[in-house]
C-alpha cells in the first residue's frame, strides 16, 4: 500500500527477523530499503534520501543497532534522530527592525497560499505580538488577487494598501512603506504575485522590490504537498532572493510533507510557520520534530499529547480512566468527554494525529466532523438520566422519542447506540494490559 | 518500425503548433529527464542491475510514484531480457514505449477527448484542492470552448475563498462569457442550481461549474461537493458530463490521495494537470493513470489564455524525450 506508515512496514520486516536471534547486515540493508521507500513516498527529494540513508546505514551497521535487543525500535530511533537533526531546532521568531516598520515580503509559486498566509501572519502579529501591521497588495497579475487581500483585510479589520492593477509592484511597495511610516504601522507585509522560479522576468521583479524596500524578512511560502521539485523551487528562490524563512501551507491535509525536509536540507533555511487550516487564526509555529514523525508516518503523537495536556483536566481524566477500566463508562461521561475533546479542536484532526489510527478497524469509516458531533450531543441530551446510564433500556418507542427530541432519525439514534457499544469495547482493548507487560495504549515501537 | 518512428508519425498527424506548445512548455521537464537518461546511458555500457537502480531514481525524481516505478522497472527488465537487449542505447526506446503503454493500457486514445452532450446542455464540474488553478483553468477552458463556437456559461460555485467570485468574473469579461453568481458565503449547490437554470434558458452549450478548493481529508467539505454533484445529476440526466479534477503538476505523491478521494466523492472522469510549464515533473500523470485509471484531459502549459492544451500521451512522451526521438528517427 502506498500510504502505509514506516512503522508498519518496518514491523513486517522485523517479523521476518525476530526469532533469528541475531540481526545480520543483510537485515539492516532490508530495513534501510524500507526506510528509503517510505521517505520517497513521503516526497522527500531522492538526493536528500540518498545522503540520509547512507548515514543511517553507517550508524545502523556500525553496532548501535546490531547489538541492541530491539533492532526495529533502534532503527526507527536512528532514523528519527537523523531526521530531527536535518530539520534543525524550532524557530518561529519574526525579525524586528531597529527602525519601524519591519518589512516582510511574501514570495512563492502560484497557488502556494501567499495571500491567505499574508492575512494569517498579520493576524498572528496582532494577536500574539500586539503589533499593528499593514498589508500590501502587490499582486497585480492574478485576477482579483487585490480583492482577495482586501476582503481578508476587512475580515481582520486591518488596513490594506493597494494602487490597483495598473501600478508597478516596486512603486506599490515603496509607497506602502511611506504610508506605513505616516500611519505608525510597525509591520508591513507585502503580498507578491505567484511566479515560477524559472520565470526570469518575474523573478527579476522580485529582486527589484527587495532591493528597493530592503525587507527584514523574505518568507518563501511552499505548499506542503509539493513533490520532488520542491528542492529546485526552494533553491532558486533562495539563490535569487536570499530567503530568511519558509512557511509551509496546507499541512492540515493528509500529505506526509517530505518537501519540508528537502527544503530544509537544501537551503538550510528554517521553516518558521505552518498553515493548519482555512481559518485566519490557523497559522502555527512549526515543530521540526513532529514533522519528522509525520514524514515517517508515525502520527503526531507529541502534538496530540500537548493538545490533550492543555485542554483536559487531569483529575477528570483519571476518573475517566477508572470508569473505562471498570466498564462503567456511560453516555453521561461520553458527553463530558466530548466537551473536552471539542476544546482540543476539530476531531478529524485529532484522529489524524494518532499513530495507526487510519488503520484501526472502524476508525477509517468513522467519518467524524463537527456537525455530526452536535447531532450526537443532541441525541444524548434528549435521553433521560436513566437511559444515559443504562442504554439497554432504550426500546423502540424510547428511540422514537429521542429521535424526535433531538431532531434526528431513529436510524441515527441506532447508529449512535451501536457506536457507543463498539467504543466501549475498543476502550477495553486499549486499557487491558497486554501480556501483563505494557499498560495504556499500545503504540507501535513504544 | 521502431517505436520512436511510430511516435514521430503520431506527432506528425498533429499540428505543428500543438507540438511546439508541448515542446516549449515541457522544456524544463525534458532537459531534466532526457539529460539524465542520456547521462545514464552514456555511463553504462551494459544493462545490469545497477543501471536499473539508477533509472528507478530518475523516474522517482520525476514524481512518477514508487509503486508505478517498481512496476515499470520490472516490465522493462523483462522486456530487455525478452528482446535480448545488451546495449543501453536501445533501452531508451523501450523506456518511452513502456511509458506510452502504461498510459494507454488497452484503451483507445479517445479517452483524452472531452465527452460533451452534442445536442443540449453539457455540464462540466471542476474540483480540486486549494491553489491548484481551478478558476484559471475554467477561464482558459471557457476561452477554448468559445473559440470552438460553443455558447458557454460559468457558475461561480466557490463562495468560500475571498475574491474567488471576482476572479471568475474577470475571466468572464476577458472571454465574453456570462457568469452566474451569488454572494460570498452562499450555498454552492444553490449557485450551481441557478447556473443550470440560467444556462438552460439561455440555450447554452456548456456550463462550467467552479467550486471552492478543499483538502481531500475534510469530510464535511467533500460531502458538500457530493451534494453539488447530486444537484447537477438531478437537474439534468447524465450530468455532469465531465467532472474534472485539477491537479498541480508540482504536487508529489499526495496527488494520488487527491485522485482517490475526489473520485469517491464526485466520480471524477478526468484530470487537468496545471503548471506543467514550470516544473521538472509531471510524472504523477503516469501513476494516476496506472493506479486509478483516470485519463488526463488537459494540461496547463503557460499563463496565457491559449495555454490550456488537450493532453496527448504521445505528445507528453515526445515532450519528455524530444531530441532523443528526433535523433533516433534520423539514424
Amino acid at each position: 500500500m502506498a500510504f502505509e506508515g514506516l512503522a508498519d512496514r518496518l514491523q513486517n520486516t522485523i517479523k521476518k527477523i525476530t526469532g533469528k536471534g541475531k540481526v545480520s547486515e543483510q537485515d539492516v540493508k532490508e530495513m534501510t530499503r524500507e526506510v528509503r521507500l517510505a521517505l520517497l513516498e513521503a516526497d522527500v527529494n531522492f538526493k536528500v534520501v540518498k545522503d540520509l540513508i547512507k548515514r543511517i546505514k553507517e550508524r545502523a551497521i556500525g553496532q548501535e543497532v546490531l547489538e541492541s535487543l530491539t533492532p526495529g525500535q533502534q532503527v526507527i530511533k536512528v532514523v528519527k534522530e537523523e531526521l530531527a537533526e536535518l530539520m534543525g531546532g524550532e524557530q518561529s521568531k519574526i525579525a524586528v527592525a531597529n527602525k519601524p516598520p519591519t518589512v516582510i515580503m511574501m514570495v512563492g509559486l502560484q497557488g502556494a497560499g501567499k495571500t491567505t498566509t499574508t492575512g494569517k501572519l498579520a493576524n498572528l502579529l496582532r494577536k500574539k505580538h500586539n503589533r499593528n501591521p499593514m498589508l500590501v497588495a502587490a499582486d497585480v497579475y492574478r485576477p482579483a488577487a487585490i480583492n482577495q487581500l482586501e476582503t481578508l483585510g476587512s475580515q481582520l479589520d486591518l488596513p490594506v494598501f493597494s494602487l490597483g492593477t495598473e501600478a508597478n509592484p516596486v512603486d506599490i511597495a515603496n509607497q506602502a512603506i511611506e504610508k506605513a511610516k505616516e500611519e505608525h504601522h510597525d509591520y508591513v507585509i507585502i503580498d507578491t504575485a505567484g511566479r515560477l522560479h524559472i520565470d526570469e522576468n518575474l523573478m527579476g521583479e522580485l529582486q527589484e522590490i527587495k532591493q528597493s524596500v530592503n525587507p527584514d524578512e523574505v518568507f518563501l511560502v511552499v505548499d506542503s504537498m509539493t513533490g520532488q521539485d520542491a528542492v529546485n523551487v526552494a533553491e532558486s528562490f533562495d539563490e535569487q532572493l536570499d530567503v530568511t524563512g519558509v512557511v509551509l501551507t496546507k499541512l492540515d491535509g493528509d500529505t506526509r510533507g517530505g518537501a519540508a525536509l528537502s527544503i530544509r536540507a537544501v537551503t538550510g533555511k528554517p521553516i518558521k510557520f505552518a498553515g493548519m487550516g482555512e481559518k485566519l487564526d490557523q497559522l502555527e509555529a512549526f515543530h521540526p520534530e513532529r514533522m519528522a514523525s509525520r514524514i515517517l508516518g508515525m502520527g503526531d503523537v507529541l502534538s496530540l499529547i500537548e493538545k490533550a495536556e492543555t485542554q483536559v483536566d487531569e483529575k477528570k481524566a483519571k476518573e475517566m480512566e477508572e470508569k473505562i477500566k471498570s466498564m462503567s463508562f456511560t453516555f453521561e461521561d461520553f458527553l463530558e468527554q466530548m466537551d473536552q475533546v471539542k476544546n482540543m479542536g476539530p476531531l478529524d484532526e485529532l484522529i489524524n494525529m494518532m499513530p495507526g489510527a487510519n488503520k484501526m478497524k472502524g476508525m477509517k469509516n468513522l467519518q467524524v466532523d463537527d456537525k455530526q458531533l452536535s447531532h450526537v450531543e443532541a441525541i444524548i441530551q434528549s435521553m433521560t438520566q436513566q437511559e444515559r446510564v443504562e442504554p439497554s433500556v432504550i426500546n423502540a418507542s424510547r428511540k422514537k422519542r429521542i429521535a424526535k427530541g433531538s431532531g434526528t432519525s431513529v436510524s441515527q439514534v441506532n447508529r449512535l447506540l451501536k457506536q457507543f457499544e463498539e467504543m466501549k469495547k475498543m476502550m477495553k482493548q486499549m486499557t487491558s494490559p497486554k501480556k501483563g507487560k505494557k499498560r495504556g495504549m499500545n503504540f507501535p515501537f513504544m | 518500425m521502431g517505436f520512436f518512428k511510430k511516435l514521430k508519425d503520431k506527432i506528425n498527424d498533429q499540428t505543428e503548433q500543438v507540438t511546439n506548445k508541448f515542446k516549449t512548455g515541457m522544456t524544463k521537464t525534458r532537459d531534466n529527464f532526457t539529460s539524465k537518461v542520456n547521462d545514464l546511458v552514456a555511463r553504462y555500457r551494459t544493462v545490469d542491475e545497477e543501471f536499473f537502480e539508477e533509472l528507478e531514481e530518475i523516474l522517482i525524481s520525476a514524481d512518477v510514484g514508487v509503486e508505478t516505478v517498481m512496476e515499470l522497472i520490472e516490465e522493462l527488465e523483462m522486456e530487455v531480457k525478452r528482446r535480448n537487449i545488451k546495449d543501453t542505447e536501445q533501452v531508451k526506446e523501450v523506456i518511452s514505449e513502456k511509458l506510452v503503454e502504461i498510459y494507454y493500457g488497452d484503451d483507445e486514445e479517445s479517452i483524452e477527448e472531452l465527452s460533451l452532450n452534442e445536442d443540449g446542455l453539457s455540464v462540466v464540474l471542476i474540483v480540486g484542492v486549494n491553489g491548484v488553478g481551478k478558476t484559471t483553468t475554467i477561464g482558459k477552458l471557457a476561452y477554448q470552448l468559445k473559440q470552438e463556437g460553443k455558447k458557454v456559461v460559468l457558475a461561480a460555485g466557490d463562495t468560500f475563498r475571498a475574491g474567488a467570485i471576482e476572479q471568475l468574473e474577470v475571466w468572464g469579461e476577458r472571454t465574453g462569457v456570462d457568469v452566474i453568481k451569488h454572494s460570498e458565503g452562499a450555498d454552492p449547490a444553490a449557485v450551481i442550481y441557478d447556473g443550470i437554470q440560467a444556462a438552460k434558458s439561455r440555450g447554452a452549450d456548456v456550463l462550467l461549474c467552479d467550486t471552492a478548493g478543499r483538502l481531500q481529508n475534510k469530510v464535511n467539505l467533500m460531502k458538500e461537493l457530493s451534494k453539488v454533484k447530486n444537484v447537477i445529476s438531478r437537474e439534468i440526466e447524465g450530468a455532469p458530463h465531465e467532472t474534472l479534477l485539477v491537479l498541480d503538476a508540482t504536487t508529489g505523491q499526495n496527488a494520488m490521495a487527491q485522485a482517490k478521494t475526489f473520485k469517491e466523492a464526485t466520480d471524477v472522469s478526468g484530470i487537468v494537470l496545471t503548471k506543467l510549464d514550470g516544473t521538472a515533473r509531471g510524472g504523477i500523470v503516469l501513476a494516476i493513470r496506472n493506479e486509478m485509471g483516470l485519463p488526463v484531459k488537459f494540461v496547463g502549459l503557460g499563463e496565457q489564455m491559449t495555454d490550456l492544451q488537450r493532453f496527448n500521451a504521445h505528445q507528453f512522451v515526445y515532450g519528455l524525450f524530444g531530441d532523443l526521438v528526433d535523433d533516433g528517427v534520423e539514424e
